[in-house]
């Protein structure tokens, strides 16, 4: 996308408010001489760019780099090598979304500057001050930058430097989000592959239920938000619930999939209670009501809140996991390397994991094995319910599995679901870090391990997932842009009078004491009202186990239902996202892709020979000549057998065939053990001397 | 009605061939045991037998098994295995449990017939099955490896490596083979006062020859320098000529040890090659730990794993077990040879005695120097060689047939050797012809004594006990059935130096073969993505040859050249559609 050429991109009117002065704009428009310039996406506008600037390579330790300019545009921070230019050299595969050196705006996690060989991290203050030697960029895909800024002019460096942090740190409004500047049109063959449904119509709703063969109630009322902003455009609710107005403020219980028994997941926002007491219980029970009338009247309900770790917890959580990944020099790898088990179960991303995994087989047992209708709540309502209820159809419907029909969940859950992306994802660098959790990320990760588990079962790639989570930070989409479906119309229909999302959809306050009251206004429902609740984690645990056991006995179905593997052993770090920027773990020639590599070179001869057996079938006589054809297919594919094991994300150059050895080996098996003193032969060497 | 329980310990029972329950309730169709269809059984009351296997012991029994409630069945011992069926038939439950692998028997309860059961067992145990076997195969597995035709087909002997016979009564060292590589220059009578130096006499000789650049790994054992730091001038001069015969500057001699156990050698009489010594010489250690460190590392990777797999603290007891550290060390070392090797300087290569850890590297090194290894043949002539002919103590480290299981003796080397090429199987999946099946294979029968591949600790030993008459290779079974090893994915790339990535970040647990035995691990006959490459494979066939016979009766009637591609031959495809394009 990036490779483009843009027509005329500087001279059209820039649509955005911009926080860069007249001043710098003009500069920029007459360029020091020679210099290269980033072929800029329609839209796309130089704020400003320093040179020469040394890019360190993270192939080696020797701090060596490529020198070239660094520019700062609405878009991204990019930088153009001096040298020849590296794009056209041998590259069979490129990535679409960005270039190798250019990182979008959205995309910047972390700065680092190095200040007299101390590393500080930059926040607004660091800016006006003194400029550092070097600044390190950590980014939202786990890329690493580095570069030297010593060798430029002292203003250019200042100018590069202020702008790089003021457009990728500072506090900024949705407008300046690179996706309301792009003026790029879909390509048509972009426009014709619309069958993901989106979600955003009564249609969509209907044969949605028609297809799961769901009896409940479509809800258009809320078309203009007149029921509520946090509550997506068009709905569906359990048939028994009545008159929607009376509710208002108050959750519903919306509805997500139906089985083909009949029963049916909901999900419904559990605000905290601020009425009475009563009050909450008497729309409690309204809502448990409802959706046990959904089917054979029985219902249990599980609050996510409760259950799983919340979103402060999942965000901690990855920020202690992504640090091992974001990996600057070898020697930090080798050192992290020692500990690298202990590290990754410290930062218990990996159990967050295999939790939701967990509370999500507990749902699709409870639907599928005793056929009940599960209600889950959560304070929001878009978070957790979002994580669970999608896994859950995935496990369930293998439709989801195919790659429209995922989008398709992403868009229905997710999207036109309301969950807050932008405060989730910090698009727009809110102080405020209450909001920001990588609950998507979250989703996806739990997707990988039944991908990675269950491959065949699905139509896409690991590499599709890992694509769609960078996606998500790629401001040229708006996917992934707003806080709900209110928001997102909001914001499109009056583009000109944007605000900051209201402080009205933030993450209200946790107080224990609701919670301590909920507790026992549950414990008071489950006697009166409820069939069953689940019970406790340990015992719904052993249940879940023999659910999972007896699933396991079967012969697996690809198009039936789907289980995880929970054990230690089964949930596994999403090695292609996280290590593919890392020189040290590329394995030339080896990794799954070689793999892959073989089958698609043993599928295009398949194809091939099939064309050939139908072309003679249909043209016996002419004997057409189709030896070049299958020349040409499989010299394409001799050339490709040495890709890199990160492939299709990072290229290992100049990477001929030395081994990396590990360093620091010694550090990190010091026995102390008197066996490690040991001889070998000890008995019986003696003699021999 | 008596109560046993097998107790599974140590590597052993991690490796019983058969796991010992069967969850899958269509019978043995989904069982992941590989060895159990390569057995030829025939049946024989209730259960199939392998020719020259008799029936002990049958009786009555409950097995309490480790994952599920007891069970009710009945128990045969045979002079080969222990086998376990249940009566209730509501779940088939099976147990297939050679008597070589059993570790250890344990006696619970109280019930009274239980020590007949395990007297039966120790008495068994003894009599190696491996001499009774009656089985017949069509090929002879002894013949895999003759060292001559291996050397000659390295380049060897060559100006500057010559073969001796010094050895062939083993009288300069009864735990080497009888042909040695030496250097050219070097006589018998050096290598006789180099023996006197070297411990256990084992003498630096010539592992493998780099056809290009002529380096050379040669494997020994530790100098015998002792507390005073004795000097041996032939020793040196010996270590000299290697350096020599390719004009290496400087002779790197890879010490397996860590530093500290190297100099408390010395104390033992042992040590290792000192600067002023050897000035031709760079010395390196490895830092890889001794035979004990191993043994109680798989112990407690064993006590993880067995009977229930840790699960959440999964990742940080699996890093307290060390073991995949250990395997991160071995494979540095070897990669590090194997680039010493391939930049055209030779190496010598030792740890004490020169059969375990030197093995290991000098093995692993070979499998990334020279692709041959990396075939099935080839794969097997390297452990023939590296581990079978040059003396690692297959007896002592796996005490087969000797009752005392808490053996100083005992260590997994060779399993760590294993797993260390499983991992880079799994690192370069399509860079081996043979696939994991087969390592289990091999581990199933290290400790299975149905063979006699494995047994005794040299090749002294073993023709003194008349091995390769009265028992059968293990080779002989493998080979009679090639098809089940055979990884499809197999691309031959003859020049490439194959290095794996040693990071903890890639070495992963081999589940299937430590915890294939748990019902909960999934059994994947194959990967799905293999099955799928099958399946395309037949389709190919089946076009190409839809494809040769409409060519052939295009052509006249008569021509008959196309026969000999449609031989179903999976490993090279662009061969056959090449060749099939000619008469085009």
């Amino acid at each position: 996308m990036l490779s483009l050429g843009s027509v005329g991109a500087k001279s059209t009117k820039p649509s955005f408010v911009s926080y860069v002065t007249p001043e710098e704009i003009k500069l920029e428009k007459e360029p020091p001489k020679k210099l290269k310039h980033p072929d800029l996406l329609p839209g796309e506008v130089e704020f400003c760019s320093a040179n020469p600037i040394l890019k360190y390579t993270q192939d080696d330790l020797s701090q060596r780099g490529v020198f070239g300019t660094l520019f700062c545009t609405n878009f991204r921070i990019t930088f153009i090598s001096d040298e020849k230019s590296q794009e056209e050299t041998t590259k069979t595969f490129k990535n679409k979304l960005y270039g190798e050196n250019d990182i979008p705006l959205m995309f910047v996690d972390h700065i680092y500057g190095v200040y007299d060989e101390k590393r500080k991290l930059i926040t607004g203050a660091l800016v006006k001050n003194k400029y550092p030697s070097k600044i390190i960029i950590h980014c939202k895909d786990l890329r690493v930058f580095q570069f030297c800024l010593t060798y430029t002019k002292e203003e250019d460096a200042k100018k590069i430097f202020q702008g790089i942090a003021h457009h990728c740190l500072e506090e900024k409004s949705l407008k300046c989000v690179f996706a309301f500047s792009y003026t790029g049109t879909p390509s048509p063959e972009m426009q014709r592959k619309r069958e993901t449904i989106l979600f955003d119509s009564p249609e969509d709703w209907t044969q949605e239920m028609k297809r799961t063969k769901a009896n409940c109630r479509l809800v258009t009322e809320n078309e203009n938000f007149e029921l509520s902003q946090r509550l997506p455009k068009y709905f569906v609710i359990p048939s028994a619930l009545g008159d929607l107005f009376s509710y208002q403020g108050k959750g519903f219980p919306i509805w997500c999939w139906s089985h083909y028994s009949g029963c049916a997941l909901f999900k419904a926002s559990l605000p905290p209670v601020t009425q009475e007491d009563g009050d909450f219980q008497k729309h409690f029970d309204i809502m448990i009501n409802a959706v046990a009338h959904n089917y054979l009247y029985s219902a249990k309900t599980e609050d996510l809140s409760e259950s799983l770790p919340t979103i402060q917890d999942i965000q901690q959580s990855y920020n202690k996991f992504k640090q091992f990944f974001l990996i600057e020099n070898s020697t930090d790898f080798w050192l992290s390397d020692m500990k690298w088990f202990s590290s990754l179960e410290s930062s218990g991303w990996l159990d967050i994991i295999r939790q939701c995994l967990q509370k999500a087989v507990e749902v699709v047992e409870c639907l599928e094995k005793d056929n009940t209708n599960v209600l889950i709540t959560e304070e929001e309502g878009t978070d957790l319910c979002c994580v669970i209820s999608s896994l859950v159809q995935i496990m369930l419907d293998p439709y989801y599995r195919t790659l429209m029909g995922f989008q398709s969940l992403v868009q229905k859950e997710w999207v036109a679901g309301c969950h807050a992306f932008l405060d989730r994802c910090n698009h727009l660098h809110q102080k405020d870090k209450e909001c920001y959790s990588p609950v998507f990320l979250l989703f996806l990760e739990c997707v990988w391990q039944l991908v990675q588990q269950h491959s065949p079962a699905f139509q896409f790639s690991e590499t599709y997932l890992t694509v769609l989570s960078d996606s998500v930070h790629m401001p040229v989409f708006s996917t992934f842009l707003f806080n709900s479906a209110h928001h997102r119309e909001s914001v499109l229909k009056h583009q000109r009078q944007l605000s900051l999302p209201s402080t009205a959809f933030k993450t209200p306050f946790k107080k224990g004491f609701f919670k301590d009251e909920t507790d026992s206004l549950k414990k008071m429902l489950r006697v009166k009202r409820l069939s069953r609740w689940m019970g406790s984690p340990d015992s719904t645990a052993a249940i879940s186990r023999e659910f999972y056991e007896s699933w396991q006995q079967r012969p697996l179905d690809y198009h039936g239902l789907l289980l995880p593997c929970l054990d230690g052993p089964a949930v596994r770090v999403w090695m292609q996202r996280y290590l593919r920027w890392i020189p040290e773990v590329h394995i030339l020639g080896g990794g799954s892709v070689a793999v892959m590599t073989k089958l698609m070179e043993l599928l295009s001869q398949v194809q091939d020979l099939k064309r050939v057996l139908e072309q003679r079938d249909s043209s016996q006589a002419a004997k057409p000549d189709h030896r070049p054809y299958i020349q040409h297919r499989l010299l394409s594919f001799g050339s490709s057998g040495r890709l890199p094991s990160s492939f299709p994300f990072a290229y290992s150059r100049n990477r001929s065939f030395k081994p990396i050895i590990p360093t620091g080996l010694m550090q990190c098996l010091m026995l102390t053990d008197s066996l490690a003193s040991q001889e070998d032969e000890a008995s019986s060497f003696v003699s021999l001397v | 009605m008596s109560l046993v329980e097998v107790e599974e310990a140590n590597p052993v029972m991690a490796s019983a061939p058969i796991a010992p329950y069967n969850s899958s309730p269509l019978g043995n169709s989904s069982s992941p045991n590989a060895s159990r269809e390569s057995l030829k059984m025939e049946p024989l009351a209730d259960v199939a037998m392998l020719p020259g296997e008799e029936r002990v012991i049958d009786k009555d029994i409950i097995y309490i098994c480790p994952f599920n409630a007891a069970v009710k069945g009945k128990v045969f011992i045979t002079n080969y295995r222990l086998y376990f069926k249940n009566t209730d038939s509501e779940m088939p439950v099976t147990l297939d449990v050679p008597l070589g692998v059993i570790s250890r028997v344990e006696k619970m309860g109280g019930a009274s017939s239980r020590g007949e059961n395990s007297y039966g067992l120790e008495i068994t145990c003894k009599q190696l099955f491996a001499f009774l076997s009656q089985e017949k195969y069509e090929e002879n597995g002894w013949n895999v490896y003759e060292a001559m035709e291996e050397y000659r087909r390295q380049g060897v002997p060559n100006s500057e490596w010559r073969v001796t016979f010094i050895n062939k009564n083993y009288e300069l060292c009864d735990t080497y083979p009888t042909i040695l590589v030496v250097p050219y220059k070097a006589t018998d009578e050096d290598l006789k006062r180099v023996a006197t130096f070297r411990s256990r006499c084992r003498i630096p000789v010539l592992s493998w020859f780099h056809k290009e650049n002529h380096a050379v790994i040669m494997r020994c054992s530790q100098p015998l320098v002792g507390m005073s730091g004795k000097r041996n001038k032939d020793d040196e001069r010996y270590l000299d000529l290697i350096r020599e015969a390719n004009g290496t500057t400087k002779l790197t001699i890879y010490d397996a040890r860590p530093n500290v156990n190297a100099v408390a050698n010395k104390a033992t009489g042992g040590g290792y090659e000192g600067d002023d010594a050897y000035q031709n010489a760079e010395l390196v250690f490895l830092d890889i730990h001794n035979i004990h460190v191993m043994r109680e590392s798989l112990k407690k990777l064993k006590d993880i794993v067995y009977p229930n797999v840790e699960e959440s603290h999964w990742l940080s007891s699996l890093e307290s077990t060390h073991w995949l550290e250990h395997i991160k060390l071995v494979l540095s070392g070897a990669i590090q040879v194997a680039d010493k090797v391939s930049s055209g300087s030779s190496v010598v290569v030792h740890c004490s005695d020169g059969w375990d850890r030197t093995a290991q590297l000098t093995s692993l090194a070979m499998l990334m120097l020279d692709s041959y290894y990396r075939t099935l043949r080839g794969f097997q002539v390297l452990l023939e060689k590296e581990w079978i002919g040059f003396g690692h103590k297959f007896a002592s480290r796996i005490g087969h047939g000797d009752k005392n299981h808490a053996d100083q003796d005992r260590s997994p080397i060779f399993v760590q050797f294993i797993d260390c090429v499983w991992q880079m199987t799994k690192q370069f999946p399509t860079a081996f012809e043979f696939n994991e099946r087969l390592l289990v294979v091999i581990l199933d029968h290290l400790y299975s004594c149905r063979f006699g591949t494995f047994l005794y600790n040299c090749e002294s030993a073993r023709e003194s006990n008349n091995v390769r008459a009265k028992t059968v290779s293990l080779w002989s079974s493998v080979n009679s059935d090639t098809s089940l090893y055979i990884n499809p994915f197999y691309t031959p790339e003859s020049s490439r130096v194959l290095y794996p990535v040693a990071s903890m970040r890639h070495l992963e647990l081999w589940v299937t073969y430590y915890i294939r035995w748990n019902p909960r691990i999934q059994h994947q006959q194959q990967s799905p993505v293999e099955q799928r490459y099958k399946e395309l494979l037949v389709l190919r066939d089946q076009y190409l040859k839809k494809l040769e016979e409409l060519q052939l009766s295009d052509s006249a009637p008569s021509s008959t050249h196309l026969t000999n591609s449609s031989t179903p031959n999976a490993a090279t495809p662009n061969q056959r559609i090449t060749h099939l394009q000619t008469p085009f």
